[in-house]
Parts: structure tokens; sequence; C-alpha cells
């Protein structure tokens, strides 16, 4: 729910004016007290002959707790606060972040920011710039997010939970590892063009590994469950479910034979399996990428790219999913964005910069890692939709492939080609599933795969992720119900 | 002190005694702590114009806590004002309640043995308007080299000024300034009705007006110019040279080797027992050596105030000794060798490797020429994606490359393809050393021949 506050004066204060005792802005959270501040800074900003000035504030508090066989062997908690100015010249910009929040700090920053395109203060300011509008406040009733999640104690009870889980379920276990991440963020964006927002984050994440071991025989298997926006997110989670779940892999694939190395067909699961249109495609379809010049896609808009099953969608809204955000890192509220319809591009991920260099419209998709990164065009929740199949219709119309039931990371190169290693995957024989395979990558380049996933389940789930790229780590969700992918160069050995 | 630290350096006295201070109003008697700050500036140009400039202020603090029960706690922070600094200690003390008892760490004893002085020359920035102008005529001398070369999508050049340093209440007090420049251009080239290709280069200094540009202009346009011509490799099992750079990647990739830490964990390829034991081909050898000269940007104390200091891991095939930290070495009863971190469970990483032939050894083929070999070569250039393809645990990679094939006398691309294998049988199916060691930012290393590796085309 967005709540709108009244807007404070907006009379440019002076640059020598110290914050009255009892008003430092940097106790307490970022609210309507910073707009005088932040006005001044705008103000300065054009008045030098900046186009546009957009200030982004942040304070995080994050703690990790890490819990190794049955002990808790590591606390880490670690809190901070800075800004990150942005000033746009024509297409050109410049970026300063700092931790320094203090209205001589962000002066600047400012100074440097305008300093980078041949720009200066100068004492005009006061005409130049109209004022913030009423401060757009996303993080009204997520005030008390942060005091409702679980503290310390009740984290490390859980994680050790999780561990005894492990060792319940699991056989020839070497290591056993629960680990929690709780990432509280509140941001504040305002900038020259009437852009005033705030919100408050949070993502909570719990992941198991297990290192199985027996002789020459070793596995390690991994999963992270995480959410946003839920303080009671590890109170619910499922620490037996999941342990099952890990120890179950970790158990087939141990004494899996590596797969051999070929073109074949494949089948690739749900939730996480959606890496693969994450990195083979998504990354293609942000503007970043059409400002590189390193998409194969950047004229293709209305042209199939892909076969007419996929459908794709990039999306901020869905509720608890780990890439949903109230407002992107610049101000935008998000969007749910239909990328590709029946195989046929429809839009690209654009963010302000990407507006202004390459003509696609913003989709509130700017995001960043934190104050220190300007934001780009980035993913959210992305996912292949449902299709009209069964499971195993797309398994029983395979011959001879790879089934993948579980996907590890990848990457994508500058030419397009993409990679992701499979934790988890059984040979496809005559329709059916049969032995345990391990050491399988899948290798491809987007334009030549898209059009080979000729079939889509019907059962669409999501996962959630961390997605690096130019502006830093990410919380993402990707994915897509079974697919099948007609033929995919699979690296083993 | 303010929070406009990153501009005015940090200042150890000043720092010790506030901790001093708040500390005694807490009851805390034992605390240390790493602090950093540091001036980045970095450009990066899109076909003539600037793409992003861009600067950063940063601070950052660890401090930790012993509490009355001797267990550790730790907090991080960017905010060091004072405020930020009292919250940091009483946010550690706080966290020390759930100190693990089985595995405290403590003060390394070497935390005020004597330091080996660094020649590590301070040098002013150029200032961002002359960093993009460099880069400007760098990338304007890349598209000019090659007229398949349209972009050069990924390019930077950036200056960093640095400041370090690591405390303790009991006087140790180490202190480190640097600066540092580097610059990358990756190119983009394409032929009509062929897929694009990309490769470039990486350089290092001490200073922006160090920085060998033209060199680094002259390695990415013949990498990538030398990808044009590709062709699809099949797949099988080839005798395979790795470039310095893509042996320290794979190296680097499964350090856990030779990581003390994680041996204790369990997660280690290596156990207790592995020191003595024969982990590769009787002539190779592994050493770390942060303190090499070619090592820019080296410092010579770790996260927590140990001397860092070369290190032999492997001589003649034989694991020698494992990195640590303090924690760790007390397990092993030996001494910290430089490769901590600073937290309540102290992480180990290795600097800089050194990796040739062990003096006085055999077995080695001697006078190795990839061009002049009678069975196909596939000559390894760089490896991507280690983050998803490498599986430290359990000693496996599977890995793209960008490569060549050298076969009957002809050197070709390879368009698209992954290595695989299991860094144990690598280590002991290395052939020998062609050429002489390189020095990369990664380490020092000579062209390695491996035999017997697993390569996937697409042919």
């Amino acid at each position: 729910m967005i709540a709108s506050v009244p807007p404070g004066s907006s009379s440019f204060p002076s640059q020598t004016t110290a914050s009255p005792a009892g008003n430092n802005l940097l106790i307490g959270p970022f609210d309507q007290r910073w707009s005088s501040r932040l006005e001044a800074l705008l103000a300065s900003g054009r008045a030098a002959g900046a186009d546009l000035v957009e200030v982004f504030l942040e304070r995080t508090d994050h703690i990790g707790v890490l819990a190794e066989q049955d002990t808790i062997t590591s606390v880490t908690p670690a809190f901070g606060m800075g800004a990150g100015i942005r000033v746009f010249l024509g297409h050109r910009d410049g970026f300063v972040s700092t931790n320094d929040l203090s209205e001589a700090g962000l002066k600047q920053a400012l100074s440097q920011a305008l300093g980078m395109l041949g720009l200066e203060i100068c004492s005009s300011a006061l005409n130049s710039f109209d004022g913030l509008p009423a401060l757009r406040d996303f993080g009204l009733e997520k005030g008390t997010w942060l005091e409702r999640c679980p503290g310390i104690q009740e984290a490390t009870q859980r994680l050790l939970e999780g561990t005894a889980r492990l060792e319940q379920h699991g056989r020839h276990l070497q290591a056993r590892r629960a680990s929690y991440a709780r990432d509280w963020q509140e941001v504040m964006v305002a900038a020259s063009d009437g852009t005033f927002g705030r919100d408050v984050r949070l993502h909570q994440s719990v992941g198991l590994n297990v290192l199985a071991a027996d002789g020459e025989h070793r596995a390690g298997v991994g999963r992270r469950y995480g959410t946003s926006d839920s303080p009671d997110d590890l109170r619910q989670w499922d620490a037996g479910t999941s342990a099952e779940e890990v120890c179950a892999s970790a158990g087939t694939m141990l004494y899996a034979d590596y797969v051999e190395a070929g073109q074949m067909p494949a089948v690739l699961a749900n939730r996480f399996g959606g890496v693969i249109f994450h990195e083979a495609c998504g990354h293609l379809l942000e503007t970043t990428q059409v400002e590189r010049g390193t998409t194969p896609f950047s004229e293709q808009v209305g042209h199939p790219i892909a076969h007419e099953a996929v459908t794709a969608i990039d999306e901020g809204l869905t509720g608890g999913a780990f890439g949903s955000l109230s407002m992107d890192d610049e101000g935008m509220e998000a969007q749910r964005t239909v990328l590709i319809e029946k195989g046929v591009l429809k839009r690209f991920l654009s963010d302000r910069a990407g507006e202004l260099r390459t003509g696609h419209a913003r989709t509130g998709s700017g995001r960043r890692q934190s104050h220190t990164f300007a934001a780009a065009s980035r993913m959210r929740n992305t996912f292949i939709a449902a299709g009209p199949h069964s499971p195993d219709e797309l398994i029983s119309s395979v011959d001879r492939g790879l089934y993948c039931k579980s996907m590890g990371g990848g990457s994508v190169g500058p030419t397009g080609q993409f990679n992701f290693a499979v934790e988890e995957a059984y040979l496809i024989e005559n329709g059916q599933l049969t032995k345990p395979v391990k050491g399988a990558t899948l290798i491809g380049e987007a334009k030549e795969v898209m059009p080979r996933i000729s079939m889509c389940a019907n059962d669409l789930e999501l996962a959630a992720g961390f997605c690096g790229s130019v502006s830093g780590s990410i919380f993402v969700t990707v994915g897509q119900p079974h697919i099948k992918v007609d033929s995919i160069t699979v690296g083993g050995r | 002190m303010t929070a406009s630290t990153a501009q005015q350096g940090l200042d150890a006295q000043s720092l010790r005694s506030k901790l001093d201070t708040i500390a005694a109003s807490h009851g805390i008697r034992q605390w240390d702590l790493g602090a950093a700050c540091s001036t980045d500036t970095s450009v990066q140009v899109d076909r003539g114009e600037p793409k992003q400039m861009k600067g950063a202020q940063r601070s950052s603090i660890t401090i930790r806590v012993w509490n009355s029960d001797g267990l550790v706690g730790t907090t991080s922070t960017s905010d060091l004002s004072d405020n930020g600094l009292e919250r940091a200690l009483s946010g550690a003390r706080d966290a020390s309640a759930f100190g693990n008892a089985n595995d405290t760490p403590g003060f390394s004893p070497l935390a005020t043995a004597p330091l080996t002085p660094l020649e590590q020359p301070l040098h002013q920035g150029q200032g961002i308007l002359r960093l993009l102008e460099r880069l400007k005529e760098a990338e304007q001398d890349l598209l000019s080299r090659h007229s398949a070369i349209g972009t050069v999508p990924y390019n930077g050049l950036a200056e960093r000024s640095s400041e370090r340093i690591y405390l303790n209440s009991e006087g140790a007090c180490r202190q480190q300034q640097l600066t540092t420049a580097s610059i990358y251009l990756y190119a983009r080239a394409e032929e009509s009705g062929r897929k694009p290709r990309s490769a470039g280069a990486v350089r290092l200094a001490y200073g922006a007006s160090e920085l060998d540009i033209a060199g680094c202009i002259t390695e990415a346009a013949e990498r990538t110019i030398s990808h044009l011509d590709y062709a699809p490799i099949e797949t099988g099992r080839y005798t395979c040279v790795f470039s310095p750079e893509a042996f320290l990647d794979l190296i680097g990739a499964f350090s856990n080797l030779f990581n003390a830490r994680a041996v204790l964990d369990g997660v280690s390829l290596s156990n207790r027992d592995s020191l003595g034991e024969s982990l590769a081909v009787p002539f190779l050898s592994i050493r770390d050596n942060g303190l090499h000269p070619g090592n820019i940007g080296a410092s010579n104390f770790d996260g927590e105030g140990t001397p860092t200091r070369p290190l032999d891991l492997v001589q003649g095939g034989v694991l020698k000794n494992f990195l640590h930290s303090e924690a760790t070495a007390r397990a092993f009863g030996v001494q910290p060798t430089g490769h901590a971190g600073l937290g309540a469970k102290v992480s180990v990483g290795p600097d800089w490797f050194e990796i040739g032939l062990t003096p006085g050894s055999s077995g080695a083929q001697a006078g190795l020429d990839r061009f002049k070999s009678d069975q196909p070569i596939v000559w390894i250039d760089s490896l991507s994606a280690l983050h998803a393809g490498v599986k430290a645990s359990q000693g496996s990679f599977s890995l793209p490359f960008d490569g060549w094939l050298i076969k009957n006398g002809e050197t070709r691309s390879i368009e698209a393809a992954t290595v695989a294998g299991d860094i144990r049988q690598v280590l002991k199916a290395i052939v020998g050393f062609e050429g002489d060691a390189k020095i990369t930012p990664d380490g020092l290393c000579p062209l390695v021949w491996v035999e017997g590796l697993s390569i996937t085309g697409e042919a």
C-alpha cells in the first residue's frame, strides 16, 4: 500500500545551517525531514546545468548465521548507510557514492559527480528546481518488519534443527551446513524530475548444504530457500522437508556416473530450471545489453525469437517472491512486463539510463545491490509461463536425452554464449528416466536455443536466487514449468 | 572521527583511543579491529563517448570482542562515526554470546612481529577527466586494429587510493596505504555471416601513469582477432596446454586443497593426514607468495595482523603445507602463515601463486612446443564460469573456455567448448611446462601441458 505524506518546506537551506539538536537526520527512518536537504542538492545540481539529478539513500541491517554439524560457528551482524548520487547530462552520466550522509558529505559527492560532466555547483540555485512532491512512502506499513524478524537466538535454534534433520535423513555425510541471512534495507530516492519515494525491503533466506563422501565418491548438494517481505519466513520454514530433499539428492548423486558429453534433447525441471531462461535470454533483454551492443535481439521487437510455445514474463509484483519490490531503485513502481509472447519479443527491461540511451520505456527495473552501484536494468521475478502439457508428456517424448532435475549456477558471455551447471540429472531412455548422472554443463547461445524450447508443462513454480551483474548482486526469482529443449550441447566427460 | 573518513584517511591512534574508551565503558577487555577506507574513480566509454563515470568513497570496519567467557563476536559497519563505533562494539559483544566455544580465535602471536617492507610507490590520482581521455584513446586505438572489431563493450580505467588498519587491545598496530590502477578492454568482433567473437586483456599498476595501456590494447586486439576464424571441435580426449592465466584460475578454484580451514571443516579434498602425501606429478611446485613484486596490491599483513610470507604448498609433487589463520594454526600446532581474514570464524585464502618446476626434479618433458607437436593440441587461453562449473569439495570441473586447436601445423579458434575433469587427475596428468613463467594478476606460471582431458565441442 502506498501512503502519502504531506510535503515539507521546499525552501533552500543555507549550506552553513546545522541540523537542530534532536533533528539529526541520521537517526530514525528516512522521512519527510530529508526533503529540504535533498531539494537543496537537486536544485544545486540542476542549477549547475545537469539535465537530471538523482539521490539514492540507503540504510542496511544484516545478520548472517552459520551452523556446521551441530554447532553455531559464525554470527555476523553488519549495518551501514550511504548515498549514491547520479547526474545526467545528455546521454552521459556521472555517479558518486559515499558513506557520508552529512550535508557537507552529500554536497561533496554531488560536486564530484557534476565535475565528471564538466559542471560546477554555482550560487543561483534557488529558482532552478520546483521542489519535491509529497513523499510516496511504500515503507510506511513496514516499520515493524525488522523487530518482527527472528532474533539471533531463534535463528540459531532453527539452523541447528536444520543440521539435525540433515543428520537424520542423510547417509555418508561428511559435512552438514545450515545458513541464514536476513537483509533489511531502507531506501529513499529523490530526483529532480519529481521522484520522491521511500521503501523498506526485507529478504530472508535459509540454505542447507551437505557433502556426502564414501571412498572416492563425493557429492555436494545445496539448496537455498528465500522470500521477501515476510518477517516470519524462518519460523515457517519446513526444515524436515528441506533436509529430506537435500539428502535425497546427495544420496542419489553420490554414486552417479559422469554424463557422456554430446548434443541431445533435454527436459529441464521446474523452479530453479528457470535459470536457463534467466541466463540464456533474460540478460539479453536488459537495455544495458542493448546499450553495449551485446544482445542479438536489439532490433527484434515484434519478431519471433523463440518457439511459439514460449511466453516469458518479468515482474516485481508476486507477493513474497525474492525479486518482488514495491518500487525499484529509481523510485518507479514495479510492473509486470511481458518479454516474449508466444515466441514474439514484446519488450525490453529498462531503467532510467536505458530509456535515455535506447528509447525503451522504463519498466520499474532499475536495480542495484547497494548505494555503491548506479542502478541498471535488471530482472526481478522472471519466468516462462505454464503450458498445456504434463511433465510426463515431455519426458515420454524423448527417446534418448537428459533430465535436469536440479540446476546450479550459470553465466552468459559478451557474445551471448551461456552455460550452467546441472547438479542433479538423469538419463532419459525410451521416454523413461533411468540412471542418475553428474558433471553435466549445458552450453549454448540464446538465439539458437530459444527456438528449440518446444514444450512447456503446466507446473510453473518459482525459486529464489541471486543475480550478479553490472549493478552488483541482487535478489531475484527464476522460474518455469518443466520445459523440453529439442537439442542442446551437454558438456561432460 | 567523522564519517568523512574516506577522504581524510584512517587515524589509527584516534581509532584506538575511541575503541579503548568505548570498550572500557562496556566492560570489554579484549578487542581487535580491521578498518579500511578507499577512494575509487573509474570510467567506461562507448564508441568515443563516456558511458559511465563513477566515484566512490568507502569506509568499513569489523570489530571483534571477546566476552568474559572468552567467546568471540563480531560486527561490521560502514559507519565510522562515534555512534557507529559504539553500536558496532555493542553488537559484537551481543554476538559473542553465540561464539563457538570449540573453535575460538585469539590474537595472532605474530601480530606484532616485524613486517617485510614492500616497494609500493604511492601515486597521485590523475583525475577522472584525464582517465576518460586516456580510455577514449585506448578504445579508438583498439577499434582501429581490425575492421571486424566493432565495439569494446566491456572496458574500464580505474584508479584507487586505499588504506587499511589492524589494531588490537594488546597494542598491535598494522597500517598500509596503497594506490592502484587498472585497465580492462574486452573487444567484440564480428564478420559477415559469422558469430560474434570476444576477447580482452587486463593490466594493473600502482598508478594510472604506469599502466601498460599499449600492451593491453595489443593483447586485446591480437586475442580477439585470433578468434575470428573459428571452427567447432570434435568431442573427445585431448592433450591440453593451459595458458598461465587459465591454469592459475583452475588452481585458485581448488585452493581448498591447501586450506586448513576447509580441512578442519571437512570440505577440502585434503585431510589432516594429507601433508607429505603425493598430490601431483613429482616435478610440480606450487608456492603461495603474496610478497612477490609482481603482485600488484600486495599486503604485508593479513586480517589478523600476521605478516605475509612465502609458503611452499607443493614441492616435488608432495603436499608440504596448509594455509593458516591463527585458529587453524593452533589446531595444527604450527605458526599462522598470514592468510587469514577477520571474523568470529576466520576465513583462510591464498594470496598469489608461483607455479612451476621443482628445482632438481625429474620427469617433466623438456622442449615442449605446442606448435611442433605431432598430436592435436587444445590450447586453453581462458576459462569461464568458474563459479558455476567448479565443484571444489568434489574435485570436479566442467568449464567453458576460449582457446585454439593446433593440428597439422594449423592453429584455429575453437567455436564453443568445455573442458572437464578432476583436479586430482589433472595434477597427476601434467606432462611438463612450456616457455618462461609469466606474471599475471593471480600469480606466476608458465604454459602447462596436461594430457587426456575431456573436451566437449559442437562438431
